[in-house]
């Protein structure tokens, strides 16, 4: 067996790997970074049938404004018209700094049924310079044509209020048309900062 | 040239390659009018952590509860001893109702039965139910196995349901298989992909 040598400080020549390794199963597709620009963070590519299902990764969200939320939309038109039919669920769990007032409650207000509307998978963000919201969210099987398209968050966000608040959202997008965008928005003003990777799952 | 610390420490792999990460498919099963979907091999010592993603399960019979249970002899008896925890949570689709609740009756304590991990699952056309159960270290023969798993589906009525269940296989013998049905009737279409965690 002749040894094989990098010729370089990397193994940039190597452009596949050997059937003998199995790689891993998540595939980074995109990221979308904030700019306080006023563009919502949108993927309009990529979404398809390769995939079964897509991540994505929401890390330190930050509104340019206090006491706002963060929402998504689905398209079924690569991204014209984000107004895809959902029926939700919305639960939280939260704690003030000062240990003052815990809750773990189901929220009527930020769930939805049959609606076009956004859905929120945080609220009360603050807009103080630490504060922001991480998490994830999980889209199944959004090319089948047979199905409704089922999605699940988990995030977590450090508020307006200095509340630590965990938000569980999750539901279906009742359509059996192709879902092939995604936009996420601040409730009210810019998503000042903050990245969403996407990520498929094969 | 490189030395081997270069190799270790200091590398990049040309733009053709992709999936170098943790987690690795390791099987998948699709229903076609299928009594159960079963992994019978691929559950070991290789990995602390084994996911199960559930791709669109669609039942034949309306209303039956989707399962789990554990194998600790390849597949040959399913019949782990478990206890856990339910906790569900719905939105009717008119907007009449919701529920958010610890369920006692779709717990078990210290139980051969099946788990189910979701209840009610409607079989209209378009109605299915997705998501994600975690194994941890299956093949420990010193500890519990824990087990934990959210779902996602359309229920009777029609209602947007989610459960989230979690427990542990009582058993210090390794579980080695793990399968999945309905509570009656077949999984009539979907696809459930195994992943290993290194």
């Amino acid at each position: 067996m002749s040894l094989k040598f990098a010729n370089n400080n990397s193994l940039s020549a190597i452009t596949s790997l050997p059937d003998s390794i199995s790689g891993g199963a998540w595939t980074l597709l995109s990221t979308a970074t904030a700019d306080d620009s006023g563009t919502n963070l949108s993927f309009t590519s990529g979404i398809d049938s390769t995939y079964k299902e897509y991540i994505f990764k929401l890390i330190n969200i930050h509104n340019a404004t206090g006491n706002t939320g963060l929402l998504f939309n689905f398209s079924i038109d690569g991204g014209s018209n984000y107004n895809v039919t959902k029926t939700t669920t919305f639960f939280e769990t939260h704690q003030k700094e000062d240990g003052t007032d815990t809750v773990l409650s189901y929220s009527t207000s930020r769930d939805l049924a049959q609606s076009t509307s956004d859905q929120k998978i945080g609220h009360d963000m603050g807009d103080g310079n630490d504060e922001c919201l991480s998490g994830t969210l999980h889209l199944f099987d959004p090319s089948n044509t047979t199905f409704v398209k089922h999605f699940m968050s988990d995030c977590n966000n450090a508020s307006h209020n200095d509340y630590s608040y965990r938000t569980f959202a999750s539901g279906y997008g009742n359509t059996t048309s192709a879902i092939n965008a995604i936009t996420f928005v601040s409730s009210s003003g810019n998503i000042e900062s903050g990245v969403i990777k996407l990520y498929g799952v094969s | 040239m490189s030395t081997y610390s270069d190799l270790k420490y200091d590398h990049s792999f040309g733009s053709g390659v992709t999936g170098t990460g943790g987690l690795t498919k390791i099987s998948s099963v699709t229903a076609s009018s299928s009594a159960t979907l079963s992994f019978t091999s691929g559950i070991d010592s290789t990995y602390k952590e084994y996911i199960f993603k559930f791709i669109n399960i669609h039942p034949a019979t309306n209303g039956e509860k989707f399962q789990v249970n554990f194998s600790v002899d390849s597949g040959s008896n399913y019949n782990v001893t478990k206890t856990t925890t339910y906790v569900n949570v719905f939105h009717y689709e008119s907007g009449t109702s919701t529920e958010f609740a610890y369920k006692t009756a779709r717990d078990l304590a210290q139980s051969t039965a099946d788990q189910p991990i979701l209840w009610g699952l409607v079989n209209d056309s378009d109605g299915s139910a997705s998501g994600t159960l975690h194994l941890f270290d299956p093949s420990s023969t010193t500890f519990v196995k824990h087990f934990i798993s959210r779902v996602q589906g359309m229920v009777d009525e029609p209602v947007s349901q989610e459960s989230h269940v979690a427990g542990y296989g009582n058993t210090t013998s390794a579980i080695n298989a793990v399968r999945f049905q309905m509570s009656s009737g077949n999984i009539d279409a979907g696809t459930i992909i195994m992943y290993g965690v290194s």
